[in-house]
This record gives structure tokens, C-alpha cells and sequence, in this order.
């Protein structure tokens, strides 16, 4: 900008001096071109794709944590370049940010243009018709108002019409003779502001959900419940003006959990077929309600909305400890790896004397051990197993009361309990079956500790059963979602949308009309029509004006020349445009037919190659 | 029945690539000149001769009775094959689709072959349907060839049994959200047909008018010049850009209420927006001077690749929430 230009054969010229006011209208000049626009949008797609390639930390933060391992010396530069975060990143938000304001730029001085144009009369009349892209000459009967018929004909199109009769103070025409303009279309500039300004609104709506919604998630066996409070939340993502007050008090029991599988043998065997959690829900001030829970069917309570996310086996271990206390007996979920239920979970037995003890472990529905390793094959409860570890020790944070993951054993200060021989202590458990830990520590059961002894000395088969099932209830992973930005979210989205239609779909035309006195006493009526843009119906909307207002159609315009594909619409719009038929506003720019939002756009009908 | 039927079905998908296989033959036989006859000028008399450059136009068609083409007097007897043997396979195929669907006992789209077999046949039915009002039989070739292509890669390497649907897919949502995305991805594929078609045609018109005519390509000059086919190109796709932001605003609803968030940049999310974005560049680029034609025609080359990305990329290699291809 500050280099001069040196034209040949004139002296050194210098420009002027931008200023701070001249440099920052260029630079916004520049950002609200079509061009910058078009640039931006280009980067935001090009900067959107990483985030599908790349894991993401919002989206799985356990796949980032595993890309971590995998790529040692990449991943330190991805996460530099924001890449395991990409959607939050300032590269990112910078490209969509200056595109909005690139938008909103280009957008408003188009809404006070087309405010302008609203309340604008029709344009001037040209003076020779024929030179506009269609063309016809029909004979009016004598005795009629062609005038009055046009204008009728032309409002029952939707058009604005403005009457110009020749009038007495006129050239002295006779009577009945003039001229009709007419203009449609406006709808379509609307329409592409509508679209865009919606934009706008749904970025607002984005950020709104962004700061306002809360994502809880917790885990629950059958037979248990839990409350909105973020203390029973396993996780709890609040947007940056949550506040733990905001939650809305409700509880919610689950009942029960159906699930089912494909049993059919064959490539989809053990594919979920349906989830359905049976709850009882209690809000204040309302009587406790039963309902149900179903993968694409959320439960709403007090505002927000609880989906089955998940679901498992909370298989029920009991620990007796060294002095023959029962100290834990509950139903511990294990968390699924695989389509098959294989799943993993961790016990912690805070009251435990001498020492607390934790074990770790695999939960397997239906299990196999063979070479590969002991696995499930099918997700339903066919043949359960329970492989257990042990650890004795301090279990460590969970004793201060710091928030700590469930899932997650911390074995720094405990030592892994092992046979005498030495060898790390492990044990395969059934339902109901128990086992005495090593070195006296106590005794660990699958299942809840017998009712009492000897009442139950010869077990029937359903007794045994029932005690299984009683061994191994199912949980639900619940998420509970409040997000007050969905429905304006929606409400933009939508209206985008019929934006984007109109803006599309709405031919922009203007069609006149003149009447002249013709031989015999009828008339000799002009109907011509001009297309500001893509219009593949302007030619049968003047034939058909035509026709409704004389007869005897004398076609202005040569037939089609010859050629198998004759390339309609050559008659470059601009020229009929710019050429002074349309005086009232030749140093308006024509605007775009697309959803254009520059300001340097032109007709898209101009350029032909010939 | 449900195995039965699906067998059936698939019995129709290979009768209806026979067919398509010889509506390919058909149109390709049409751009070549071979089964184009002049008709005489001379009304009534029906005499028929030969085009120069094609003179044994004989070739495959039988007598067929005179009937004006198009206004030029040219018969098209092998692009009238084409057509209907077009029409014949868009029944078979069709008839595949609601096979496979009653066999399943649902709508035909749940897995990545069910959509491709689904999505093939919306593309030749709205290649049948613009057909009926606009003479797009040049485009032939080039929208069955995708067609039965992408057929032999659904049953060579997508085939997946009928069965029933994991529960994230059992909503009704399933048919709007993934019917608006076939009808929008198939008239985006016509629409790629006639932008490498004007691109081809751009450069030979560039060539000419250099003074250097191409050599090689001669039946391209049978085509429309490249503007009538960039706008056929625009139209297809200023249809199909509303109904792919449809297609984005039901999914965003879809998830709302199968996953609990409206959106959250799951891979197939990313991508559906990409195109959108890329789409919407286009429009864009061809309301902008010096962007039209040519390098607008490249955006939508480059959104029609990120399409093809979308189907055969992010589902079977990009783990997320939309990975339902069935394919092990």
C-alpha cells in the first residue's frame, strides 16, 4: 500500500497517505469482500477436517490419550498447533469469527439497500421494449382496457405494478394507451438476508448452549438411583456460567433395564437390538411418576433431558474382612470394552482392617479362556465370570475426600496380594461362588452375603437362579443434558433454511407492458420481460402475459436458430440492464443471483463464451 | 420369508445392473455418433440418411419408426434405448430396494450397503425424473456409469446380511434425516457428472478457440457447450445445497435426541458440514467476478470429493458415533 506506483513517461507520483481512518476502512473494505468471504469459508472447511483425522479431546478423551502413546514425538506438536482440541482452538475460532464479522459486514448495508428497495417504485419504463431479452406483439380487441387487464394480470403474479397512462398532460396519446412496469423478486435479496443474519443468530445460539449447558453422566444398577446434584455425577461438564445451584432438584430410580441382542448366528450376532430403562422419576412439588428411558426416547425432568447413554453388568461383591466384618457388598458396575460386554471394574474396601483392599478385575457375561485369553463372547449374561486381583495397602486420595475416578485403582501405596508360593493372588468366581483371601485378610463372595446359614442347606436349580440373577444386576450409564440454546438453535436453523429456499428459488423479473394505438380500432400491445439473474421460466411467463391480453401473436424475437442444444438465455442480462433502460438505477450494482453476501458481486447470465 | 425375500433382492440388484449395463452400452453408442440418424427435413416422408461422419449408423437398432427426436431432425434410436432400458433397471432396482426393506422390516437405508444400494437407485430416479422435462440424455453415460460402479462396490465389498437395526437407529428420524441425504447426495453426483463434462468441454472450446482444435474427444462436441452445462450444474446443485442443510439441521435433531447433544463434531458431522461449507463456497465463488465458471466448477469438484469421503472414508475408517457400515 505505502509503495508508490511509477507510471511510465509522468513524473514520481506519489498516493496519498492512507491515514489510520483510510487504512482501517481498507482493511474492512477487504474483509467484507465476496472475495475474503469466499477465502474464509474455504479455510473453514479445510480447518474443520483435522478435527475428524486427529482425536479429540471433547469427543474422546480416551482415544487422545492413546494417540498420545502411539505418537511420542507428534503428539507434543499437535497439541501446540491445538489439533487435539481443534474446535475450541484460536486458529479455528479466529477463521469463523472473521468470516461472521466478514458476514455481518457485507450483510447490513444490504439490509438498508433492500429496506430502500422495498418501498421503491417499479422502474421507469424503457423506451424500446424489443431490445429486452423477451419480446411479444399481440393485438388487443377493440373496446377493452389493455392497461387495466395488464396491471390486473401482473398483480395475480405477485408482482408490483405501477399504471404510467398516457395521461392528458401526456404526448397527447388517446385514451387507454401507455404503459405498465411491473418488477418481482424482492423475496430472493430477502430471503439471502434472512439466511445470513440466521446464521448469525445460530452462532449465537451455539455459543448460548456453550455457556449454559450442563452434560452430567453416572452410572446406576438396578434397584439404585441417583439425584441432579453434581456430587453424584461420575462426570460433570458445566458450561463456563453454569453454577452447581442452577441444577433443577429431581431424582430418578431405575427400576429395571431390558436389554436385547441379535441371537440370530451370523456376521450380526450379539448386536444391541433394543435398551429400555424402566424409571420412576420425583420432582418437587409432583407426584412420583413411572416412565421409561429408550435409546432415541430421552426422559424429561425438571428441565433437562436423561438419555440411556450405556449400559452393563454391576456384578454384586461382597468383602468380609480379617475380623469377619462384612465391609463392602454392592452392586460394582463394570464398564464394557468391547461389543461383546467384556468389561473392567474396580472394587475399594475403605473400612477394611487391618489394611484397606482394593481388587481390579474383569467382568466377562459370556465367557471364554482358552490361549487368547479369557474373553467375552456374547453380550448377554450366558456363563458369567469374575476375575479378580488383590491389593492391600492405603488406597490413598479417596481417603482425604478428594474426587477421584471410581474406575481407576491407585496402587502406589499398595502391594498386590499374593499366594504363599509368591505368585500374584487371582481368582475366576461364578455367581455365588466365594473365596477366602490370602494370608487371612478375609473372604470375597459373587454375590450378597448368605441370608442365613443352614436355611438354605439344599438349593433348588430356580432358588440357584434367582440368586444369580440377585448376583448380577444390571446398570444404566445415564447422561443427564440441560441445554438452554437447542431451540433457538433450531428456531435459526429453520429459518435459514426458508432463507436459503427463497433466495434460491425466487425468480427476480420485470416485465412491462405498452400499449399503443394499433390499425382498426384494437390495440397494439408490447409485453416484454427482463430476468436480473438465473430464470429458466421468463420466457413461458411472457408468453402466457401475452396471450391473456391480445391475440394474433406476431413473435418479435427470431425463431431458435438451429443446433441440437440450442444455449438459452445468451442474451446477456447486464447488457439489457446497464443500457440505460433502467436509468433510475444503472449506478446500483446488480445483485447476485446465489446466496452472494459481497458487495463486488456481479450478474451471473453476463459472460458467455461463444 | 425375511432370507427369502433378501435373496430376491439380491437377484433384482443383478438383473438391474444388466439392464444398466446395456443402457451404458446405449448412451455410449449415442456420444459416439453410431445410432444417430438425420431425419430428412422434408416432413412426412421419413426417408432417413446417414450423418457423415458415423455412416453405418445402422449398427445396433433395428427399423424403429420415425419419430422427430428434437427439432434438429437427428434420431437418437441408441440414446432412446438407453432411456428405457434406464427406466427398466430404475424398476428392478427399485424393486431390490423394498425387497431388501420388507425383508428387514424397515426402511432400506441401515447399514452402508442399504445406503449405497438405496442411493444409487434415487440417483437414476432423479435422473429419470429431470429427463422427463429436459433432454439430458447426453448426460447418460455419465450418471448409469457411477451408478452400476457404485453398485459392484456394494455387493463386492459393502455386502452386509438384513437384519434388524442397532437401537441409536430405531427413530423415524432414520428416514427423514438419511432419505433427504440420498435425494441430496444423488443430485450431487449428476450434478459432478456435468461439471467434469463442462470442465472437459471448457478447455476444448479454449482450445478452438485458439486456433488448435482438439484432436481426440470428437464426440464431446455432440454435448452442449460448456456454459449450458455448468448451468445445468448450478441448477442440480442450488437444488441439492437446500436439502443437504436439511440433511445437516435433521441429523443435528437426530442427535439431539439419540446421543443428547445437537451437535458434537463426531467425524461424519465434521464432514457433512465440510461439504456443506465447500457447497456453499461455490455458490459463492460463482456470484463472484473471476471466480464463475471454471474455478467455481473446481469448488464443486472439490465438495464432491469430500461427498466420497463422507461415504467411503469416515465410516469404516474414522471410529464415531456414525460408524454403522456393517462392513467387518
Amino acid at each position: 500500500m505505502s509503495a508508490p506506483g511509477a507510471p511510465a513517461g509522468s513524473g514520481p507520483v506519489t498516493q496519498p497517505r492512507l491515514g489510520a481512518l483510510g487504512t482501517a476502512r481498507f482493511v474492512w473494505r477487504q474483509l467484507t469482500s465476496m472475495r475474503t468471504a469466499l477465502l474464509l469459508l474455504l479455510l473453514l472447511a479445510v480447518g474443520a477436517v483435522p478435527g475428524s483425522v486427529v482425536p479429540q479431546q471433547d469427543v474422546d478423551p480416551a482415544a487422545v490419550a492413546t494417540f498420545r502413546e502411539e505418537h511420542p514425538a507428534l503428539a507434543p506438536w499437535l497439541e501446540r498447533l491445538g489439533f487435539f482440541d481443534v474446535y475450541a482452538s484460536p486458529w479455528f475460532s479466529a477463521v469463523y469469527l472473521l468470516l461472521f464479522v466478514s458476514l455481518v459486514g457485507c450483510v447490513l448495508p444490504r439490509s438498508r439497500q433492500q429496506w430502500t428497495a422495498w418501498r421503491a417504485r417499479p422502474p421507469r419504463t424503457p423506451s424500446r421494449l424489443e431490445r429486452l431479452p423477451e419480446h411479444r406483439v399481440v393485438t388487443a380487441p377493440a373496446g377493452g382496457d389493455p392497461l387495466g387487464s395488464a396491471a390486473a394480470a401482473l398483480r395475480r403474479r405477485r408482482y408490483r405494478v405501477e399504471v404510467r397512462p398516457d395521461g392528458p398532460d401526456g404526448a397527447g396519446g388517446s385514451a387507454g394507451t401507455g404503459s405498465v412496469a411491473a418488477e418481482r423478486g424482492h423475496l430472493r435479496e430477502t430471503g439471502n438476508l434472512v439466511f445470513h443474519l440466521s446464521l448469525v443468530g445460530l452462532l449465537l445460539a451455539l455459543a448460548a448452549s456453550s455457556l449454559l449447558s450442563y452434560r452430567g453422566q453416572v452410572v446406576v444398577p438396578v434397584g439404585q438411583g441417583f439425584s441432579n446434584t453434581v456430587a453424584r455425577y461420575d462426570t460433570f461438564e458445566p458450561g463456563a456460567w453454569v453454577s452447581p445451584d442452577d441444577l433443577a432438584p429431581f431424582a430418578v430410580g431405575l427400576d429395571g433395564l431390558d436389554v436385547a441382542f441379535e441371537e440370530a448366528v451370523g456376521g450380526q450376532l450379539g448386536q444391541p437390538r433394543d435398551f429400555e430403562a424402566q424409571v420412576e422419576v420425583v420432582e418437587p412439588g409432583q407426584e412420583e411418576r413411572e416412565d421409561v428411558i429408550r435409546v432415541n426416547e430421552p426422559l424429561r425432568a425438571g428441565g433437562a433431558e436423561v438419555y440411556l447413554a450405556g449400559n452393563g453388568y454391576a456384578p454384586v461383591i461382597t468383602v468380609t474382612d480379617a475380623q469377619g466384618r462384612v465391609v463392602y457388598s454392592e452392586a460394582t458396575p463394570f464398564l464394557a470394552q468391547d461389543a461383546a460386554y467384556t468389561s473392567t471394574g474396580v472394587v475399594k474396601v475403605l473400612g477394611a482392617q487391618p489394611d484397606q483392599l482394593g481388587f481390579t478385575g474383569a467382568f466377562l457375561p459370556t465367557a471364554v479362556v482358552d490361549e487368547r485369553g479369557p474373553r467375552s463372547v456374547f453380550p448377554d449374561a450366558r456363563d458369567p465370570l469374575l476375575l479378580l486381583t488383590g491389593y492391600r495397602g492405603d488406597l490413598g486420595d479417596v481417603n482425604d475426600g478428594l474426587p477421584v475416578n471410581v474406575y481407576e485403582l491407585d496402587t502406589r501405596s499398595m502391594e498386590q496380594l499374593t499366594t504363599d508360593d509368591g505368585a500374584p493372588w487371582s481368582v475366576a468366581l461364578r455367581p455365588g461362588d466365594a473365596v477366602d483371601l490370602p494370608g487371612g485378610l478375609g473372604s470375597l463372595r459373587f454375590g450378597y452375603p448368605p441370608a442365613s446359614e443352614g436355611a438354605g442347606a439344599a438349593p433348588d436349580a430356580a432358588g440357584a437362579l434367582a440368586a444369580d440373577a440377585e448376583a448380577l444386576p444390571r446398570f444404566a450409564g445415564l447422561t443427564v443434558r440441560h441445554d438452554p440454546g437447542r431451540l433457538p438453535a433450531l428456531a435459526f436453523s429453520v429459518l435459514a433454511m426458508l432463507g436459503l429456499v427463497a433466495s434460491l428459488f425466487t425468480p427476480r423479473r420485470r416485465v412491462f407492458v405498452r400499449v399503443l394505438p394499433g390499425q382498426g380500432g384494437g390495440a397494439r400491445v408490447e409485453v416484454a420481460g427482463l430476468a436480473r439473474g438465473e430464470d429458466a421460466g421468463l420466457a413461458a411467463e411472457v408468453d402466457a402475459l401475452a396471450r391473456t391480453l391480445g391475440s394474433s401473436a406476431e413473435p418479435a424475437s427470431p425463431p431458435p436458430a438451429g443446433g441440437e442444444h440450442r444455449s438459452d438465455g445468451s442474451v446477456p442480462a447486464q447488457e439489457a440492464t446497464g443500457a440505460g433502460h433502467d436509468g433510475a438505477r444503472a449506478e446500483r450494482p446488480p445483485s447476485p443471483t446465489a446466496t452472494g453476501t459481497s458487495t463486488t458481486s456481479t450478474s451471473t447470465t453476463t459472460r458467455t463464451r461463444s | 420369508m425375511g432370507e427369502s425375500l433378501a435373496a430376491t433382492s439380491n437377484l433384482l440388484v443383478y438383473s438391474a445392473m444388466t439392464a444398466y449395463a446395456v443402457a451404458l452400452v446405449a448412451f455410449a453408442l449415442d456420444l459416439s455418433g453410431r445410432g444417430r440418424t438425420l431425419v430428412a427435413p422434408a416432413p412426412g416422408q421419413g426417408a432417413l440418411v446417414g450423418v457423415g461422419a458415423g455412416a453405418g449408423a445402422g449398427g445396433a437398432a433395428g427399423a424403429a419408426p420415425a419419430r422427430d427426436d428434437d427439432e434438429t431432425g437427428v434420431r437418437r434410436r441408441a440414446a432412446a434405448v438407453g432411456v428405457s432400458t434406464t427406466w427398466l433397471a430404475l424398476l428392478l432396482h427399485t424393486a431390490a430396494v423394498v425387497t431388501r426393506g420388507v425383508s428387514a422390516g424397515r426402511a432400506p437405508w441401515g447399514n452402508m450397503y442399504e445406503f449405497t444400494l438405496t442411493g444409487a437407485a434415487v440417483v437414476t430416479a432423479v435422473y429419470c425424473a429431470v429427463l422427463v422435462r429436459r433432454d439430458l440424455r447426453y448426460l447418460g453415460v455419465f450418471v448409469v456409469g457411477p451408478v452400476l460402479l457404485s453398485l459392484g462396490i456394494a455387493l463386492s465389498v459393502l455386502y452386509t446380511e438384513s437384519a434388524q437395526l442397532v437401537p441409536a437407529l430405531q427413530s423415524y428420524w432414520l428416514v427423514i434425516h438419511v432419505s433427504v441425504a440420498t435425494v441430496s447426495s444423488a443430485l450431487f453426483v449428476i450434478a459432478f457428472s456435468a461439471n467434469v463434462l463442462q470442465l472437459v468441454q471448457d478447455r476444448r472450446e479454449r482450445l478452438a478457440a485458439a486456433g488448435r482444435p482438439p484432436q481426440r474427444g470428437r464426440f464431446m462436441e455432440r454435448l452442449p457447450g460448456s456454459v449450458e452445462l455448468e448451468r445445468t450444474a448450478y441448477r442440480l446443485i442450488a437444488v441439492s445445497f437446500p436439502l443437504w442443510s436439511f440433511t445437516l439441521v435433521a441429523g443435528a435433531i437426530w442427535a439431539e435426541r439419540a446421543w443428547g447433544r445437537y451437535w458434537g463434531w463426531d467425524p461424519k458431522e465434521v464432514w457433512t458440514f465440510v461439504i456443506w461449507v465447500v457447497y456453499a463456497a461455490y455458490l459463492h465463488a460463482r456470484a463472484t467476478r473471476g471466480w464463475d465458471g471454471r474455478r467455481s466448477a473446481y469448488l464443486a469438484l472439490a465438495g464432491f470429493a469430500c461427498i466420497l469421503v463422507n461415504w467411503g472414508v469416515v465410516n469404516v475408517f474414522f471410529p464415531g458415533n456414525h460408524s454403522y457400515a456393517g462392513i467387518g
